[in-house]
């Protein structure tokens, strides 16, 4: 007997209620700019400079303590968090401690930072400090563009390969998918509140890939349907070629997040934030390379008969763009 | 039909061969990297037996490249300089002015007195008591020009040079200041190589960032405030005669003097004379050594013209103190009891033996024509680079098994082939690492990771469409056929576009991010080569010992 995730056959619909899902999204990505704008991103050090410094102790983190001991410094902004992992021995107690960019600093200088060590080992003698990482401001301002570049160069990148591979209507759905799944992942990192650095944008990138991979597997089903089916309505072709590949697109979400949450529960501490953006985006992506970016597909129309100039049969924008 | 011819068999089975043979010795890693360690000593300094058993750990016809850890999973230190390159100009313009003042003395009559005017620090200006003769002025100056040695400045010459009233602007030409600049790095790159180097750690990474920064990465040091010290420096030791001796630092130093506090001496500044006698790039050596009391010092040697410059000096100067400057402050100011004139001298000042040992280190590698400013800088310690492997090490296992039972549980016989195929892709993933000499990171662990769950992918797409295909009434060897056939083109436009985002992760990131987006590529080149080549050739083999009536997918 083999494990089925979705039955052998399967005939859903997946626009009954396209006005729902796509409110739904609608609703979620609004959600997610107000978030944006409202709470703002947790920005690690990569993106607005400043000094974080983990800190590890045979005693149970302080965190009053730190405080204390760092205030007579007058560093400006100081954050300390106590960082929890499975992977942790009983004794091994684990802060990480953000410190913004100091005036007139760049990267963090030595004497700086031996001050607030020893003032540090005055909270606690037996602490040891097994990272430091320091960016300075002009760095930070250079990597936020970067990454935006990033961002912008893959989602152009893809668009034009959509573009070119299929037509133009698919290229749109497929971006519109793309920005959707990003501007989510953005939204819940706004909402959780976890640090969002260069490793983040990373996740990003490969979140765009992801989703892009479920929407290109749907999308060669779909190419494939629409010149076996001439004359079928595009949207039973749509809803036919979602169907045929709907066994396929649950199988590899679900190995991809086994791996993931594997990863998530058992890869410490450092990796956690960039792990969890990937699981989202596997989730959104699946979600979005058949609700957004199919459903953007059904609305555009395709130009099914290259004889005629006009060909849009079965959709109800069809002259919009002709 | 299902058929592949024997030599495209022999080229799969070859290169699944020599893609595993290549990820065997990170297996083994800290034997294989004992035996490169020795090898690398007995090519240096000659073969010991220590060495040569070391060597002989790892067979000499293995392939012994290793991936190398990231700082991240090994610890060590990561800077991010950026070379102040306008110091160059001032020094420049420092020495372009004896030229100018030697150019306009022989024209007195027309030009009038001439007298250096302070200005910003990347221009000299020059005052000429006769308004008159400024174009005889100019043209005197402009004479001083020289063609810019660049590929770029073709054409233009070192300086540009104006008229203002009665003030001659001399500037460096854009040309220029970009050719200097260029040198300026390359110089500073050579230095700070030279220091990294002189205290052997293995592997340091220094290498051109941009414009004008300098990425220095060095696995195994301590902390990066270290390798700030190692390097920060500028270690520009100076010679210089003293004018007086000072407890107030405000003292105005005269004409052609400076005033520089004392190294150890609180409140105690020396008046010395602007023009060294002899600067530290005339020293052929430096070594850590202790003085007549014990105490640790730093001996050098000059080179030839060092050592007379000197020797001279200090035969014509018995009974007066000179002070030895490093960087603007004077480490110490000891009286001339005699003329010393066998090149080499001590210095001592209140060093300990690590201070003495750096010290020597800098003269040795020679001073930095720059200064450098820090921009960013990462320090990650061994025990959590060696926390973060195990983490990664105990996640991947986990991940691999449940992918592995996932597979098996769905697709049966198919399912297991894809799991070797999927053991086969993580072997090449770590052969292809390792030939290319990339950088294993923690994010590229995540990416192996998820390279694990998505390299299924194109089998899935396979196995799904062997399905359809018997549902639609294909025979088996009809269906397996088709189903490649037909889940090629999504295989490959999905594939493409993940590695377009790899690419672009791989152009525009730095550091770790670029170490995901390289086992990501690798990753998604691996396990398509897996799927339409290796799959496809355990299922055709199968199926020809089988020959199945019906086929269960």
């Amino acid at each position: 007997m083999r494990l089925r995730l979705v039955p052998a056959e399967t005939n859903w619909d997946f626009f009954s209620k396209t006005s729902i899902t796509f409110g739904f999204s609608a609703l979620l990505m609004v959600a997610s700019v107000v978030a944006f704008f409202v709470i703002g991103l947790n920005f690690g050090i990569d993106f607005r400079g400043g000094t974080t410094i983990r800190t590890e102790s045979t005693q149970a983190v302080d965190v009053g303590g730190y405080r204390d001991a760092l205030a007579p410094l007058n560093l400006g902004d100081v954050s300390i968090t106590e960082v929890f992992d499975v992977n942790f021995r009983d004794d091994q107690h684990v802060s990480q401690i953000r410190i913004e960019a100091q005036e007139g600093e760049e990267a963090i200088t030595p004497e700086t930072m031996a001050v607030i060590q020893d003032a540090l080992r005055g909270a606690d003698p037996a602490i040891t400090f097994p990272s430091v990482e320091s960016v300075g401001p002009k760095v930070s301002g250079e990597l936020v563009l970067t990454a935006i570049y990033a961002v912008l160069a893959a989602i152009a990148a893809v668009l034009v390969y959509i573009w070119l591979r299929f037509e133009w209507q698919f290229s749109l759905g497929a971006v519109a998918a793309l920005v959707h799944d990003v501007v989510l992942t953005i939204g819940v990192f706004a909402v959780v509140q976890i640090k969002f650095d260069l490793a983040i944008i990373a996740a990003l990138l490969t979140i765009v890939g992801y989703s892009l991979n479920d929407t290109v597997v749907v999308f060669d089903r779909v190419r494939e349907n629409l010149r076996r089916y001439k004359k079928m309505d595009l949207k039973e072709v749509l809803n036919l070629s979602i169907n045929e590949t709907l066994s396929r697109t649950v199988m590899t979400s679900v190995t991809t997040l086994i791996a993931l949450i594997s990863l998530y529960i058992l890869g410490g501490d450092v990796i956690r934030g960039f792990v969890f953006a990937m699981i989202w985006g596997v989730i959104v992506g699946t979600y979005s390379s058949v609700f957004v970016a199919s459903a953007i597909l059904l609305r555009l129309g395709v130009k099914r008969d290259w004889s005629k100039p006009d060909a849009n049969a079965g959709t109800q924008f069809a002259n919009v763009d002709a | 039909m299902l058929q592949i011819s024997l030599w495209k068999r022999v080229v799969i089975w070859a290169l699944v061969a020599l893609g595993l043979a290549y990820a065997v010795p990170n297996a083994f890693y800290s034997r294989v990297e004992q035996h490169n360690d020795a090898v690398a000593e007995i090519e240096l300094y000659g073969a010991t037996a220590e060495r040569e058993a070391d060597a002989s750990a790892w067979p000499e016809w293995a392939p012994s490249n290793l991936v190398n850890l990231g700082l991240d999973l090994r610890g060590g230190a990561h800077l991010l300089a950026e070379v102040q390159v306008a110091d160059v100009y001032s020094a420049r313009m420092d020495a372009l002015w004896p030229e100018v003042r030697n150019a306009l003395r022989g024209e007195r009559a027309t030009i009038g007195t001439i007298r250096r005017q302070d200005g910003p620090e990347d221009e000299l200006r020059v005052r000429i008591s006769e308004a008159d003769g400024m174009p005889r002025a100019l043209e005197l100056v402009r004479a001083l020009a020289q063609p810019v040695v660049s590929l770029t400045g073709v054409g233009s010459t070192d300086i540009e040079v104006a008229g203002q009233d009665d003030i001659i602007i001399v500037t460096l030409s854009d040309a220029e200041k970009l050719a200097t600049d260029d040198r300026t790095i390359q110089q500073s790159l050579e230095i700070i190589r030279r220091r990294v180097d002189e205290v052997g750690t293995r592997e340091p990474t220094i290498q051109r960032q941009g414009d004008t920064r300098i990425l220095i990465q060095v696995p195994g040091i301590g902390s990066a405030s270290e390798l700030k010290e190692l390097i920060g420096k500028t270690a520009k030791l100076t010679f210089h005669p003293v004018v007086s001796r000072t407890g107030d630092g405000a003292t105005d130093p005269g004409p052609r003097n400076v005033i520089y506090p004392s190294l150890d001496e609180d409140g105690v500044f020396y008046v010395l004379e602007q023009t060294p006698t002899v600067t530290g790039e005339e020293l052929n050596d430096a070594q850590p050594s202790f003085d007549q009391n014990g105490q640790p010092a730093v001996t050098f040697r000059f080179n030839v013209s060092g050592a007379r410059k000197f020797c001279e000096y200090t035969g014509e100067n018995v009974g007066q103190p000179f002070a030895i400057v490093l960087d603007s402050e004077v480490i110490s100011a000891p009286r001339i009891n005699e003329a010393i004139c066998g090149g080499s001298g001590i210095i001592t000042g209140n060093f300990d033996i690590t201070e003495s040992t750096n010290l020597a280190v800098l003269l040795r590698a020679g001073a930095l024509p720059a200064e450098l400013e820090y921009v960013e800088e990462r320090t990650i310690g061994p025990e959590l680079g060696q926390d973060s492997i195990d983490a990664g090490k105990v996640a991947s296992v986990i991940a691999f098994a449940g992918v592995l039972i996932f597979m098996a549980l769905s697709y049966g016989l198919f399912g297991i082939i894809a799991n070797v195929a999927l053991i086969l892709n993580v072997g090449l993933i770590f052969g292809l690492l390792s030939m290319i000499g990339a950088t294993l990171t923690l994010p590229g662990i995540a990416g192996i990771v998820l390279t694990i769950g998505m390299a299924v992918d194109a089998n899935v797409l396979v196995f799904e469409r062997i399905r359809e295909e018997i549902k639609a009434g294909r025979g088996p060897a009809r269906a397996i056929e088709l189903g490649y056939e037909k889940a090629l083109s999504a295989i490959l436009d999905a594939n493409i576009t993940t590695f377009i985002t790899a690419l672009i992760l791989f152009i525009m990131g730095s550091g770790p991010v670029r170490g995901f987006s390289v086992t990501l590529g690798l990753g998604i080149l691996t396990s398509v080569f897996t799927a339409i080549f290796v799959t496809r050739l355990m299922i055709v083999i199968w199926f020809e010992r089988r020959r199945p009536k019906a086929l269960e997918v």
